[in-house]
């Protein structure tokens, strides 16, 4: 065990995606989006430079919650909600190790949404996977912070009156360094998400789309079928002009703070909007297009930024406040201010 | 006692002399914005170094500043010294310091019939007589006839003492409690300079507050020797404590300290989370300070992420504390029960207050004795303790975090607002005088099985980094052994019964029930937590006044001492104090078919021993009967 280093322990020992599978069988229904997740995470570990024994996955409750079983690392399957709240203690305590959490969009926003954004502003080096379904599946079924409005469950029969969070407008707004957006379908680039997320030096939310086979089958149809995918996303590159649609012939320009979806046959490529992952402004503009009529949804890095870690400035007072004082020992500390002695009478 | 002396330049001169006293118990009242709480633990810190015994109740409204001169504004510190041992704050007020009308109002029951009352008269006015409710003016119309009344008009006697420094009105009033406090070092005999060194340090950075003060506190001292309307000063001898080193402390400095002491003697870096809750913040504030340990605390957003957090910390290897108090420990449990579930060691810390909901945010209360012991969903048994004094907070929650590591579990310690804000001297441990309780972690990662057990029915500890030992604990049953996920129908019965027989077992592990007074006797006064002073000072007079008397104190409630049946089954009648509605006398009668009699005082004060006594003599005469 290592409690002192303060930095993430660099990779001594090498290991393969294998080495994550856990001796317990994987119970989500065939077919869940949660796989996908799994299997990326299992082959983007190997690749970041730490060593196995120093990763934890942390979870609340749901279906997303039971990934820490089905991987071979330190794991602690939680209570509903609480997964951040538990892994943002783990990290202050042993900022050596790398802490990620597997999270749905119930545990997540809902009855877990208070440790969500207070871990976002206090820039916590813990990262933040959210299994977006738009339902609760292990309860079987109600609709969730994400649901659609009008979007028919078992507790909504006549459709969901709530209006959904945009899970990266509230990771904006709640001061987050690191906001991306990947799919389950889409491998490859949920792959090279988690590798970013444990880059980054801070808190880091990806809120992955994933399709619930059970209840809430083909919500992101729009997004991930092959023939309607291209025209309805877009995947951000940093430092590159917005440009998407199956031939390339569309992107988006800025009508002052208004994104405008124009056609490459008006405009160049060099006269669209060109993303820069560390400008805030530009996050909130294109986070606000997701699951909004006439926009692509945009999938990518939407923020990455440097702040301040909470745990590395935990650490620096701890040696700030010993630099300052001369009293190190127990007996010190209790004979510090008035004391006086009782002789032997 | 006061006599009339010549002195060298032939004027007359009175000279007060000394009354030589044992025990002494002040009450200073005034506004929430008087500073009351400031004299009486300057009052305190003096007091403990003339080297008294003592004890102290700071007794304050839970609104910041109320408006001034209400009732219900009304703020106070009391503190009992004594040349021998004393156990609590005290019953009566032998001297009562009222700044204000509302504060005589509130206290004046409590005071000892001929017990002194100093008076601000300046703050008896009109406007002040009337929000204190008083139609007549109490210092003219002759109400206080049973008490000796010294009419000092503080407030005017500070403003002109501080004329010179060209402060406004309003600014040099506030030294009004300085000037109260210098009086009442007089009156009682006690020395300035601890004071003086402490205003000189405290208001370093605000000079015209510091010389303020200063000049107040010499100029109260010496109204006293000037002043005609005393006819005697009092001395209390030092008492004869154990020899040692002592320093005055409250119950949250004392838990605090115990925290740390804890995590250094098991040898893991310590680890708070918290978030702020009356009576318990100080916790949290005291350790913060104390970062230079390699202590870390935690502020978090809520009471649920203040028990997370500290259980994501004890994941890590961590030796874990939570803080809170009745409302806090409630949203606590489902996370008690996760803790308890995946066998992690972790310290909670109630220190409790009125209840139930937002109850009596800044009094004190025992009523969350249930929720400790029966708390949580599922059958989930947690080891609980309490503490019985302020300093004894240090020793509770250091036994508290060496039960967790063996036994890998959650333990609840509970203290209250009473013993947190209350001081007494404590003779100071050193550390080496405290026992080693680090446990190992898990050696051998070929055997290592995260549910296997010990002779204790403890499991092994693998912590995050300690490669070879990855494995995944959480809140759905456990396979024995394996630790793996099962809803096996008898795998559920036995580890429920498992957990419930490794906390059982912590009986073999503590100190058997032990009696103060005869072994056997018709009464025995049974208490826990922080009812100890009051019976414990009720048991000695009993036992002075020739009764059959003993006290019986529980520091553990779950499990109870191996003994402790076996110990009340010797006394003919239980009598159980409680500041709550009977929950030790329910669980006595559910665990030994013990029937006792409950005393039940739940009006956020703690009980006086007078009380105690008189409950017990009125039991005592029923019997001879």
């Amino acid at each position: 065990m290592n409690t002192g280093n303060i930095a993430l322990d660099k990779q001594t020992k090498t290991f393969t995606a294998k080495d994550l599978v856990s001796d317990q069988d994987v119970r989500w229904c065939p077919g869940c989006g949660d796989y996908s997740v799994l299997s990326q995470l299992q082959r983007a570990l190997p690749e970041v430079g730490v060593n196995k024994e120093n990763i934890a996955i942390i979870a609340g409750i749901g279906c997303s919650s039971r990934f820490p079983y089905y991987m071979d690392t330190y794991g602690l399957h939680g209570i509903h909600g609480r997964a951040v709240a538990i892994a943002s203690g783990l990290k202050t305590a042993r900022p050596d190790l790398s802490v990620w959490i597997s999270t749905g969009d119930g545990d997540c926003l809902s009855i877990g949404g208070n440790h969500f954004i207070h871990a976002l502003r206090r820039n916590i080096d813990i990262n933040i996977m959210m299994f977006n379904n738009r339902v609760y599946a292990l309860t079987k079924g109600q609709y969730s912070p994400t649901s659609e409005h009008g979007q028919k469950t078992k507790s909504s029969p006549l459709g969901v009156i709530d209006h959904p969070f945009n899970p990266s407008l509230l990771a904006l707004g709640a001061e987050g360094t690191f906001v991306a957006r990947s799919m389950d379908r889409d491998p490859k680039h949920l792959r090279e998400m988690l590798i970013r997320m444990h880059q980054h030096k801070g808190t880091s939310f990806i809120d992955v789309i994933q399709n619930c086979i059970i209840y809430n089958d083909a919500a992101f149809e729009l997004y991930t079928n092959k023939e309607t995918k291209d025209d309805n996303t877009i995947f951000l590159e940093h430092g590159k002009p917005i440009v998407f649609g199956k031939n390339h012939d569309k992107g988006i320009r800025l009508d002052g703070f208004t994104p405008k979806v124009v056609s490459t046959d008006d405009f160049s490529e060099s006269e669209m909007l060109v993303h820069d992952e560390t400008c805030r402004e530009l996050a909130f503009i294109l986070a606000q297009m997701s699951d909004r009529e006439g926009y692509p949804s945009p999938f990518g890095v939407l923020l990455d930024i440097e702040r301040s870690v909470y745990e590395l400035e935990v650490e620096e007072h701890i040696r700030i406040s010993a630099a300052r004082s001369k009293s190190t020992t127990l007996d010190d500390l209790l004979r510090e201010g008035h004391i006086w002695e009782i002789a032997d009478n | 006692m006061a006599t009339t002396v010549e002195t060298a330049d032939g004027k007359l001169e009175k000279k007060v002399d000394f009354l030589e006293v044992e025990d002494v118990v002040i009450r200073f009242a005034g506004d929430s914005g008087d500073g009351m709480q400031l004299t009486g633990s300057q009052f305190t810190s003096t007091t403990a170094q003339v080297g008294n015994d003592l004890s102290t109740f700071p007794d304050y409204p839970s609104e910041i500043r109320a408006p001034s001169g209400t009732l219900y504004g009304v703020s106070g510190f009391q503190v009992h010294f004594s040349s021998r041992t004393i156990y609590t704050p005290g019953d009566k007020f032998d001297t009562l310091v009222a700044m204000n009308p509302a504060a005589l109002k509130v206290n004046l029951k409590n005071v000892v019939p001929g017990g002194n009352i100093i008076v601000n008269t300046d703050a008896f006015d009109a406007k002040n007589l009337k929000l204190a409710k008083y139609d007549d003016n109490p210092l003219e119309d002759g109400s206080l006839k049973g008490y000796q009344v010294f009419p000092v008009p503080i407030t005017s006697m500070t403003n002109s003492a501080l004329g010179h420094l060209g402060m406004s009105i309003k600014e040099s009033s506030r030294s009004k409690n300085f000037f109260a406090l210098g009086l009442l070092y007089w009156f009682y005999n006690r020395p300035m300079t601890p004071t003086l060194e402490w205003i000189k340090e405290k208001f370093a950075k605000k000079e015209i507050v510091m010389k303020a003060n200063e000049i107040a506190l010499r100029a109260g001292y010496n109204f006293g020797e000037t002043t005609h309307i005393f006819n005697v000063r009092y001395n209390v001898r030092p008492a004869k404590l154990p020899p040692g080193t002592y320093r005055n402390v409250t119950g949250n400095e004392a838990t605090a300290f115990g925290m740390i002491a804890a995590a250094r003697r098991a040898g893991l870096p310590g680890f708070l989370g918290s978030y702020p809750i009356t009576p318990a913040s100080e916790i949290l504030q005291e350790l913060s300070g104390l970062a230079r340990f390699g202590f870390r605390t935690f502020q978090a957003e809520d009471e649920i992420a203040g028990i997370c957090t500290a259980l994501g910390a004890a994941y890590g290897g961590a030796m874990a504390f939570t803080s809170t108090s009745g409302p806090g420990m409630a949203l606590k449990q489902e996370a008690i029960g996760l803790a308890l579930m995946v066998e992690l060691p972790l310290v909670i810390v109630n220190v409790q207050r009125g209840g139930p909901s937002t109850g009596l945010p800044t009094k004190p209360e025992q009523s969350d004795l249930w929720q400790a012991v029966l708390g949580r969903n599922g059958e989930a048994p947690v080891p609980v303790l309490a503490a019985c004094s302020p300093a004894n907070c240090f020793h509770s929650v250091f036994e508290a975090s060496r039960i967790a590591l063996k036994f890998m579990t959650p333990v609840i310690l509970l203290t209250d607002g009473y013993l947190g804000n209350g001081a007494e001297p404590w003779r100071l441990p050193t550390e080496e005088e405290l026992p080693d309780i680090s446990i190992p972690f898990a050696s051998d990662p070929e055997s290592f099985k995260p549910y296997a057990r010990d002779e204790f029915l403890s499991r092994p500890w693998a912590v995050p980094g300690m490669a070879g030992f990855e494995h995944r604990i959480g809140g759905l049953e456990k396979q024995h052994i394996t630790g793996n996920v099962s809803h096996d129908p008898m795998n559920h019965q036995f580890m429920c019964e498992l957990r419930a027989e490794k906390v059982a077992k912590i009986a073999d592990d503590i100190p058997e029930q032990t009696v103060f007074g005869p072994e056997e006797a018709d009464l025995a006064i049974v208490g826990w937590g922080g009812t100890y002073g009051a019976i414990r000072a009720a048991t000695e007079r009993l036992q002075a006044a020739g009764e059959s008397v003993a006290h019986v104190h529980i520091k553990y409630l779950n499990p109870f001492p191996k003994n402790l049946e076996q110990v009340l089954r010797r006394y003919k009648t239980l009598l159980v104090p409680e500041n709550n509605l009977g929950q030790l006398v329910y669980m006595l009668r559910a665990s030994y078919m013990i029937d006792s009699i409950a005393y039940s005082k739940v009006q956020g004060l703690p009980f006086a021993p007078g009380e105690v006594e008189s409950k017990a003599n009125e039991i005592l005469s029923t019997m001879q009967m």
